[in-house]
């Protein structure tokens, strides 16, 4: 073995630093998407690894649908508070009052695509010209495509035919005025490289993605948490049961999984036993083949 | 456990997607909701059993038109290895694809038709392989079944493939293995149709092969990307350089000189996040300190003061153009080295390869996939090595500053005096 051979969770975490501190170079305003879930926490640690004792060079934006699991915004604020740095808040339910979307209606509505709304509306509100995000290329097979630094136009429109070749560590972060570029600093991540790396660097999670009692409906399938947020009907049979969630979103979309897994060696057990994929449990996912591709045509993170 | 990145290269005709669909497949790397998702697609093989190719190609243009167009990233790990796949279009208007996925491989796998042997495609994903520098190579013969599995036909193809390429090509660490991705036949088990062949699977050859990382050199290079200054109360004189070191090891109390200005100091201190270690070396991202306060930022280059590298202005390298505008040597264009941005131009075209035939031609335009030999003028001088000695210091894109797409790769060559 070369003696310049590092173990492969240092290596994704160099790499992504490495990222990181390009956004920073390259970039006037950036600011890192953070959605509360697994993924933007992992962003936050690197980004503490990147420009610790100094202060973030951008600021954390939150996309808020108010379909929260409270718990997500519990830490969050917790979080916020223990970095001492900036947060930004977009509410989808300001673009619901600007009339500049309309709630959906029906069993399956979701404010989940609104989002897409909100958030070019608070990219260009304040004029970030980089939004770093923790998607993935594992999660979904249109973001295996995706390049790191992944310009959107002025339309927020990401355009799979027109990407630039990324080559060797050199990431293009030039752009035209009004266009802005997503960057995914742990593209290169899979779902259990990000659970043995939180094991490792020993962070916290919100407590929705360890086991716990909760009353759940099934719709389309899926586990789904009760809450007022989903439109239910004397169809809908509320059970209680030891749930946990793997990826965390809006409440309307977000599907649990049974489990009993309430310490991190047995989520990380339960996922390398896993026959079923992250986004299996994503039901905007499940409306076509290319229902992500169109998403992410349409601006999504 | 460490990574390996690999790119396979092969039109869809050699079961390229078929192959890396089968490796996902036999590692029980696809998951039951992804089966489901391809059993309920309509493309099937001629005998009805799943069309593995459909696991790559993401996009809806590639699925309707049963290509691969973009690099496409593929993850899977076993017990031994994590392995990152970069899935690259073969066909020849998709050569820039591939020198992008090439770009980051410690490995290629370049797929031989066995009906066909050793065809042009194969001259010009070699000759990628060669040009960009990968460390290892495997030839998989495919579609054995087709040949009756035959020794013969693998031994005149593996011949010919040797006399051809291996050697005009200086491919050092070339391994052959017969294979029938659609079967399974030595992917991941050993074939019983194939008891003649004496090697490993290629997976076994994956899981073991040594990775070698991106430079050959030993000599410490690290790029500023960003000077850490807190300018707080208790960090008032705080001033760290933030980067990713590109090749060699840093040692605090190693002299280092700055690049361009060539000051010189000495590590004072070195800090990975909250700990700070003696040294550090090739690919870690760290933050250096120095002994004396001198004018350093970003686009700055630190070097170990013994080893020195090149220092020009004028630079001959090999060119990969990439965007469907020719190039125009009348125009001004961003060349980003590292974190380093400048102006350039290209000063002459030396010669054109036919990457068909591998002759070098006289060249008057550079125009989507062609690959060349130029000298490039640049703006401020670059502190580079050789792409030979050092593939994270030797190379740079251009950047069109009309549009602002990344039009070429280069690839140092030569220093001109």
């Amino acid at each position: 073995m070369s003696k310049y051979n590092l173990d492969y969770l240092d290596e994704l975490e160099a790499e992504a630093i490495h990222i990181l501190r390009e956004v920073a170079g390259q970039f006037e305003k950036p600011a890192l998407l953070f959605s509360g879930g697994k993924d933007s926490i992992t962003l936050v640690r690197l980004a503490e690894k990147a420009f610790r004792p100094g202060k973030f060079p951008f600021p954390l934006v939150h996309i808020d649908t108010g379909h929260n699991f409270e718990e997500t915004i519990t830490y969050r604020d917790k979080m916020v508070e223990r970095l001492g740095e900036k947060l930004i808040v977009g509410y989808v339910q300001d673009s619901i009052n600007e009339g500049k979307v309309i709630e959906q209606k029906g069993k399956n509505a979701s404010r989940n695509s609104l989002q897409t709304v909100t958030l070019l509306d608070t990219i260009a509100k304040h004029g970030f010209d980089a939004c770093i995000g923790g998607a993935r290329r594992d999660e979904e097979k249109a973001r295996a495509k995706e390049r790191i630094f992944s310009v959107r136009d002025e339309f927020g429109q990401w355009d799979p035919k027109r990407q630039r070749p990324e080559l060797w560590n050199i990431y293009n972060g030039r752009i035209h005025k009004g266009e802005n570029v997503r960057v995914f600093p742990i593209s290169n991540w899979t779902e259990l490289d990000v659970w043995n790396y939180i094991r490792r660097e020993k962070m916290d999670l919100p407590s929705i993605y360890f086991a716990h009692k909760r009353d759940t409906i099934t719709r389309n399938g899926q586990l789904m948490a009760a809450s007022p947020f989903l439109n239910m009907d004397d169809a809908d049979v509320v059970t209680n049961r030891m749930v946990r969630f793997r990826t965390v979103g809006d409440m309307s979309c977000t599907a649990a999984v049974e489990s009993e897994a309430d310490q991190i060696d047995d989520i990380i057990e339960e996922i390398s036993a896993s026959k079923i994929s992250e986004r299996g449990a994503r039901l905007d996912d499940k409306v076509s083949e290319a229902a992500m591709e169109d998403r992410k045509k349409g601006g999504y993170f | 456990m460490n990574i390996l990145k690999f790119f396979t290269a092969g039109s869809v005709d050699d079961g390229k997607s078929t192959l890396i669909g089968r490796l996902l497949y036999d590692t029980g790397s696809i998951l039951v909701d992804q089966l489901e998702a391809l059993q309920n697609s309509n493309r099937k093989n001629d005998d009805g059993s799943i069309d593995l190719a459909i696991l790559t190609d993401g996009l809806r243009a590639e699925r309707e038109q049963g290509i691969t167009i973009d690099v496409a990233y593929k993850y899977f790990q076993t017990g031994k290895r994590k392995f990152i796949i970069a899935d690259t279009p073969g066909h020849i208007q998709y050569t820039r694809n591939m020198v992008t996925g090439a770009s980051t491989a410690n490995l290629a796998i370049i797929l031989i038709d066995a009906r066909n042997g050793v065809v042009e495609q194969t001259i010009r994903h070699s000759y990628l392989v060669s040009l960009l520098g990968v460390s290892h190579v495997v030839i998989c013969i495919n579609k054995m079944d087709m040949e009756g599995y035959s020794e013969e036909v693998y031994h005149n193809i593996t011949e010919k493939y040797k006399t051809l390429l291996a050697a005009n090509l200086k491919l050092n660490d070339v391994t052959f293995i017969p294979v029938s991705a659609l079967k399974g036949d030595n992917i991941v088990h050993l074939s019983e149709n194939m008891p003649w062949y004496k090697g490993t699977s290629l997976l076994d050859f994956l899981e073991t092969v040594e990775v070698t990382g991106n430079q050959t050199s030993d000599y410490a290079r690290m790029p500023v990307q960003w000077v850490i200054r807190p300018q707080t109360d208790e960090l008032h004189d705080y001033r760290g350089y933030a980067g990713r070191i590109l090749s060699g090891t840093f040692k605090v109390n190693d002299k280092v000189t700055v690049l361009p200005s060539a000051s010189s100091s000495v590590i004072s201190k070195i800090e990975v996040f909250d700990k700070a270690p003696e040294e550090v070396t090739a690919g870690m991202s760290v933050t250096l300190h120095l002994k004396d306060n001198i004018d350093i930022s970003r686009g700055d280059v630190l070097v170990n003061s013994a080893y020195l590298p090149q220092r020009s202005q004028l630079i001959e390298a090999d060119l990969c153009w990439m965007d469907n505008k020719p190039m125009d040597d009348t125009i001004t264009y961003f060349l980003q080295h590292n974190s380093k941005l400048t102006k350039c131009k290209v000063r002459e075209i030396m010669y054109k390869v036919n990457i068909n035939t591998l002759e070098k031609e006289e060249a008057f335009e550079f125009k989507l996939n062609d690959i060349g030999r130029v000298v490039i003028k640049t703006a401020d001088e670059l502190a580079y090595d050789l792409y030979s000695e050092n593939k994270a210091n030797g190379s740079a894109i251009l950047i069109d500053s009309r549009t602002n797409l990344t039009v070429g790769a280069l690839m140092f060559r030569a220093i001109v005096e």
